[in-house]
């Protein structure tokens, strides 16, 4: 702790250092350009990569014989299976003999609206009844409830074992240390890595989608859940201690409900992490709207997966709306305290039960209600209106937006990749471990070592240059709107207003919907990578700066005011850096949803990592290679997070004075 | 709040009575108007799980197929949407019963077929694979001399792009295909270099903008492909493929070997004596066949059924040929 | 509110043993902390020679049955530490905690939480109150821990916000209260299991001054009516003062004095005590005893008659209205005299001796 102080007091000196680093740097690409690049072609493999392919065949030979698989795996795939057909059976598929679902729209919509409404309010009943019968307009009824059946189940599945396991994160540093770097794990490593292995051992069907949604949307139940148990007030646990309260008093009376705010904010993250899976499961036979966007991305029919992504994005604001709404009435029911008569109560539950009962009997019984009439829907208007707006922006940005991408290609891109690729790896491992220690500290200068190791023996360190390089590119790009937007945001409400439902689109519509028309402004590009990652990725961070920007007091800023700031003063000077630890957590998310773009950049002409695995999910003797390529981001990801924050922290410790506290 | 209340108990007297009143008007009912089950000839098909591949002149295979299978065989067709890969594994765990456009693919075969054992060929589906290098109409028209690869080098300067590195552009494409192109490059001596445009959107996207502003790109290609009639892309002549010439990886500095399309189908399958199969062995057709069919999809925005429906109801002689004569 | 004057503190029984004893108490912060326990090392010095940090050391003081105990001491001297390790919220590193003969360092988990649950109850600074839970709830909180039934802790729970002059705010929620309300309910929430010894860690210092000596007259009329046994922690002298039956002041984690309020501003232990008392009015501390001197030879000794603990302050009136000499007498005997010279002395003296 003192070596921080010292070297916190020392940051000046520091500076310089870093420059030198970089000039030694540039100075060694000079000299060696192109010498030990470590450069190995699109399908060429090492040794490595072919035992790694031996490896994954050899599991798959054993999955007959082997008990883990007769007696573990294959249990938890009925479980699975039955779970999401019974879903389906009552929502969306023909099912106990009839040729409809269970519950035909007017119930699902009846029903939705009415759980909408008892645990919510009426304000996010009314969207929870228009989202649900857009669905319905949009001419996406069944799909759209084959993937809500399937979110719903992965949702319920991952918050049934992500809680519990964050609660215990939040209890015991000793597991949260183990569990970390497993999520890590689980949130960069691409799902196409492990999507074709998934089919062998839970098989083709609702199991495997369900498994892989669950792998994407659990690590932010455990992370947001362990988050909010420890950062419970430490006052009211002592508190709780001093009156003799047990461990498990302490976690039901004091630190359960102290954290149930952020528990509901890791549930909303997991629905939306559930959501954004809906396409890529879909290439494993996960039924809903995921198939539709992807069918139509074969003819490239813009037109008609915008269609389905907005009836994803639909289903996600009125799920986030709806969840958020059901936290508030908790608290505000809570406080409206015990003087409301339960009797009442129980006569508004009962009502409108009963009143969902008459919907659902009569969609169960008469056509009209359990098919969405035809002559109601609207979605070829909207499969028009995007195919136009596609091809208009197509036509007529093209010239604009090529010599953009040649701007950023050719002063950001291009010589920050022949600096990475160009120099010898040797160079650049020496260069990100002093830039590491430099910034970081010495734990992370460790693990940039160990983890710029490991992309060596990976066999892909040229190509992981490549994407580091994009992938720097892209968060930068990411925090600058993330910053303009965000403080923009941050400020005024009508502004938030405004954006957010924007924000919300970018972040659940499905890449595959807006690949076409940036591929056709940009060309199959590193730079429409970057692109599409910035679309991704810019959301949450402009959320997370906005956030922060909200909560600097507002006695501060009044006081800046009254000291004759002005308003880009009082921006620069008091609410973004009062707004820092806001504004380093939307960077490191920032990354990580870049990073998770990889693989779609690799769709879209990024190549490297991305394309590696892709090609290893297309290709068998590939995918070896692309299991490796798969770890080489997870590396990048834990290397590039870790450095930044060893980063802020070091920063925190300059920021006050030096004084490095535990 | 007490006042708010209810009016909301109040609201839901209403609507349950409301919903009451409309229970008695009533309407068509479920069940009441269900189809009689489908097929004619009754006899044992059962379920026919039938891999679908993501691509247009797959599923037009697959529409067709299907479509036969259920309306003249009274199978129940399910068909599962499946990366190749994914659909392969399928035979191994039994989850599918057949693949009915396949690009050679080599290793799978060698997995599945003759290592596992739990798959064979069906045969060929009569349509004729052709992979290559492509550019737009307007540059054959304006630079004719571009479809012989010697003068690739003279037009280099043309494919440059931000990504290419001074170089010309070859854009290679969807990862699923094998390709040569790095070896072909090298080894032609050309002043190209591979860029991976790594899907078929992109590549469909980046030659639909080529033709549209006149934008010059050279990329990797194949037939029967539905964008073919959208856009007539044109070939540009490599060295002819001879026997043999693409035996070391490496060394190639020949055109790809035209593909024979065929259908693979799991052991099981083939074994059961299903109708399905028979129908699957028999089937094949043109080039032409499926690029109408893809063409009702892609174009004229027809779901497969509609399109299959289309086709077999233009065509019965051919569908006669394939279903089992009993 | 009838506020108790200070004169009429509570008489301790100072033969009885004490209810809780503490010798030789340390806590040390750090790697290693056991070999550090008895060095006699500087803070600062042992920071940068071991890296720990002594909050506590060699801490030895009893507190006797009904008494108000105050440590004092400025921030960091470790008197919230000390009064944690007396619960062993904080575990001491050394050093015996004994209540009513038992050591409580010795006590298993179960024991301790029977111990905490029943006979030692504490205030926090920053009140540490459920803000999802009502004033009700948030007080009954001891007791339902502790298993007692719905019942029975509601009507406990009423009793004691009765006490602490809440009533009418059962059901309202911590964040619509004001600070000093809600250090109420923290009070009332240690004052729910009626344990034996009380302990406050600073529990006004986070409220305004008004509120805080309303909250201050609060404690010693409850000290009175329910009589319990007070550890409080302060950093605020006057506060110290005014409440306690006995002052422990702290420095640097160490014991600097114990002495009843007019021990510690009549007789400092040393410059460092002498310094933080310098400001106190001392006819407001100091007694008679304090100043009373041996009558002279020529002196009437048929004045007013006043005892020896009579605070000065409360003396004026008496001395300064007398044409003669006042005699302190304490049971039979004739302690001293105070005249107006004596009382004048220290009122115009002021601060300085």
């Amino acid at each position: 702790m003192t070596s921080v102080a010292v070297v916190a007091a020392r940051l000046p000196a520091r500076r310089y250092l870093l420059l030198a680093v970089l000039a030694v740097w540039v100075l060694g690409w000079a000299l060696f350009d192109g010498r030990d690049t470590l450069d190995l072609g699109g399908a060429e493999l090492t040794p490595l990569h072919t035992s790694l392919n031996e490896g994954m065949d050899a599991i798959d030979d054993s999955r007959n014989s082997n008990p883990f698989f007769l007696y573990f795996i294959n249990y938890v795939r009925l479980f699975l299976d039955e779970m999401v057909t019974f879903v389906q059976a009552l929502i969306s598929q023909p099912s106990f003999g009839r040729p409809l679902p269970v519950l035909g729209w007017l119930g699902v919509v009846g029903l939705a609206t009415a759980i909408a409404w008892l645990w919510g309010n009426g304000k996010v009943a009314l969207l929870t009844a228009v989202g649900f019968l857009s669905f319905g307009v949009l001419g996406l009824w069944q799909e759209s409830m084959d993937t809500l059946a399937l979110t719903l189940t992965a949702v319920a599945l991952s918050l049934a074992v992500g809680i519990p396991l964050g609660v215990w994160a939040g209890l015991s540093d000793r597991f949260n240390r183990v569990v970390t770097p497993v999520l890590d794990f689980m949130q960069t490593m691409p799902t196409f890595v492990y999507l074709a292995p998934l089919t062998l051992f839970f098989l083709i069907g609702p199991a495997s989608a369900t498994i892989a949604t669950m792998i994407y949307a659990i690590p932010p139940a455990i992370r947001i859940t362990s988050h909010g148990i420890r950062q419970v007030s430490s006052d009211t646990l002592e508190a709780g201690a001093s009156l003799g309260a047990t461990g498990a008093q302490s976690l039901r009376h004091v630190r359960l409900p102290m954290a149930k705010q952020t528990i509901i904010v890791g549930v909303n993250q997991t629905i939306m992490a559930a959501l954004s899976m809906a396409t890529i499961a879909a290439l494993i036979d996960a039924p809903g709207l995921g198939k539709t966007v992807l069918k139509a991305l074969q003819t490239l029919d813009v037109g008609t997966a915008f269609n389905a992504g907005l009836a994803i994005v639909v289903m996600a604001v009125v799920l986030d709306r709806v969840t958020s709404a059901a936290s508030r009435r908790v608290e505000v029911e809570r406080r409206a305290g015990r003087s409301r008569s339960a009797g009442r109560r129980r006569l508004e539950l009962a009502g409108t039960f009963g009143a969902v009962a008459v919907l659902g009997y009569l969609s169960y019984t008469y056509i009209w209600a359990a098919e969405f009439p035809i002559q109601a829907e609207l979605g070829s208007y909207v499969r028009q209106a995007a195919d136009a707006a596609s091809l208009w922006v197509q036509d007529s940005l093209a010239a604009f937006t090529e010599a953009l991408k040649n701007a950023i290609t050719n002063t950001l891109l291009n010589p920050f990749e022949a600096l990475l690729t160009g120099s010898p790896w040797w160079l650049v491992f020496a260069v990100g471990v002093a830039v590491a220690l430099l910034v970081g500290s010495v734990r992370a200068a460790l693990v940039t070592a160990a983890g710029l190791l490991v992309l060596v023996l990976l066999g892909l360190w040229q190509d992981s240059m490549v994407t580091l390089a994009s992938t720097l590119v892209a968060t930068i790009l990411v925090m600058v709107l993330g910053v303009v937007l965000g403080v923009w945001m941050g400020r005024s409400d009508r502004v938030d207003t405004m954006l957010r439902p924007v924000l919300d689109a970018g972040q659940t519509m499905p890449a595959f919907v807006y690949l076409v028309p940036i591929l056709g402004l940009f060309g199959p590009t590193r730079f429409t990578a970057i692109i599409a990652a910035v679309v991704f990725a810019a959301p949450i961070s402009i959320k997370l700066v906005a956030e922060g920007i909200r909560r600097v007091s507002p006695t501060t800023v009044e006081a800046a005011i009254s000291a004759g700031t002005g308003k880009w003063q009082l921006i620069s000077k008091v609410q973004l850096p009062m707004a820092r630890s806001g504004v380093t957590l939307a960077a490191s998310q920032g990354l990580i949803y870049v990073l998770s773009m990889v693989v779609v950049g690799g769709l879209v002409g990024a190549g490297a990592l991305g394309y590696d695995v892709v090609a290893g999910f297309s290709q068998h003797q590939l995918r070896g290679k692309g299991l490796a390529a798969g770890l080489a981001i997870v590396v990048l990801g834990i290397v590039l997070d870790r450095v930044m924050c060893a980063a802020t922290q070091r920063a925190d410790a300059a920021a006050h004075g030096g004084l490095a506290r535990k | 709040m007490a006042l708010k209340r209810s009016g909301r108990v109040r609201a839901i007297v209403l609507v349950t009575g409301t919903g009451l009143l409309l229970t008695a008007c009533g309407g068509a009912k479920v069940g009441e108007t269900q189809q009689p089950a489908a097929g004619g000839q009754g006899k044992s098909c059962g379920t026919f799980n039938l891999a679908v591949n993501p691509w247009v002149g797959y599923e037009a295979n697959a529409a067709v197929i299907a479509h036969v299978a259920e309306k003249n065989l009274g199978c129940k067709v399910v068909k599962k949407d499946l990366k190749e890969e994914v659909a392969w594994q399928g035979f191994a765990t039994g989850e599918v019963d057949a693949i009915v456009e396949n690009w050679a693919h080599d290793d799978l075969k060698k997995k599945y077929i003759e290592d596992q054992k739990v798959a064979v060929s069906a045969g060929p589906t009569g349509n004729k694979g052709v992979i290559g290098w492509y550019v737009a109409p307007w540059m054959a028209q304006k630079y004719p001399d571009i479809t012989d690869w010697n003068n690739l080098n003279k037009y280099a300067s043309l494919f440059k792009t931000s990504e290419s590195e001074g170089k010309g552009q070859l854009l290679d494409g969807d990862p699923s295909f094998v390709t040569n192109d790095a070896a072909l490059v090298k080894n032609l001596k050309l002043d190209y270099k591979v860029v991976y445009a790594g899907s078929e959107t992109a590549l469909i996207t980046a030659f639909r903008q080529s033709e549209k502003q006149q934008k010059p790109i050279i990329g990797y290609f194949y037939e029967p492909q539905w964008f073919m009639s959208e856009l007539k892309l044109v070939k540009v002549n490599l060295p002819p493929y001879k026997e043999g010439c693409d035996a070391d990886a490496a060394k190639v500095a020949c055109d790809y070997p035209p593909y024979e399309l065929d259908k693979i189908v799991s052991k099981k399958f083939a074994d059961s004596g299903s109708p399905a199969y028979t129908l699957v062995k028999n089937f094949t057709w043109t080039n032409d066949d499926q690029n109408l069919v893809a063409k009702y999809i892609s174009e004229d925005k027809m779901t497969a059924e509609e399109a299959a429906a289309k086709w077999v109801a233009d065509n019965p002689d051919k569908v006669k040929a394939w279903v089992p004569q009993s | 509110m009838t506020v108790p004057s200070l004169t009429e503190r509570s008489q301790l029984d100072t033969e009885a043993p004490p209810i809780l004893d503490v010798r030789g108490l340390w806590k040390v912060f750090g790697p290693k902390a056991e070999g550090v326990v008895g060095s006699t090392l500087s803070r600062k010095e042992l920071k940068e020679q071991t890296g720990c940090v002594a909050a506590v050391r060699d801490v030895s003081f009893e507190v006797r049955r009904g008494e108000v105990f105050v440590v004092m001491g400025l921030s960091g001297s470790g008197k919230s530490t000390l009064v944690r390790c007396l619960t062993r919220l904080i575990e001491p590193t050394a050093g015996e905690v004994v209540l009513d003969g038992e050591d409580i360092r010795k006590a298993d988990d179960r024991r301790l939480r029977e111990l905490r649950r029943h006979r030692m109850a504490m205030v926090f600074q920053h009140f540490g109150l459920l803000p999802h839970r009502c004033v009700l709830d948030n007080v009954a909180f001891g007791l339902e821990i502790r298993g007692v039934p719905k019942q029975d802790r509601y009507a406990r729970a009423r009793e004691v916000v009765g006490l602490v002059g809440l009533n009418g705010f059962e059901n309202s929620y911590p964040d619509q209260l004001s600070g000093g309300m809600q250090q109420r309910v923290g009070l009332a929430r240690a004052l729910a299991a009626d344990p034996e010894v009380l302990l406050f860690d600073e529990p006004f210092s986070a409220l305004d001054p008004l509120i805080r000596r309303e909250m201050q007259n609060e404690v010693i009329r409850l000290h009175h009516e329910v009589g319990k046994t007070m550890v409080f922690i302060t950093h605020d002298l006057s506060e110290a003062l005014k409440l306690g039956d006995r002052i422990l002041i702290m420095r640097d984690g160490e014991l600097v004095q114990v002495g009843t309020p007019d021990q510690v501003v009549g007789a400092p232990a040393d410059d460092y005590v002498r310094d933080f008392v310098s400001d106190v009015p001392r006819s407001h501390v100091l007694t008679l005893r304090w100043i009373m001197r041996k009558p002279l030879m020529d002196e009437s000794l048929d004045g007013p008659v006043l005892g020896p603990d009579v605070v000065i302050r409360d003396a004026v009136h008496t001395v300064l209205s007398a044409d003669r000499p006042v005699r302190v007498i304490e049971g039979d005997s004739l302690l001293g005299v105070v005249t107006s010279a004596e009382i004048l002395e220290v009122i115009a003296g002021g601060q300085e001796r």
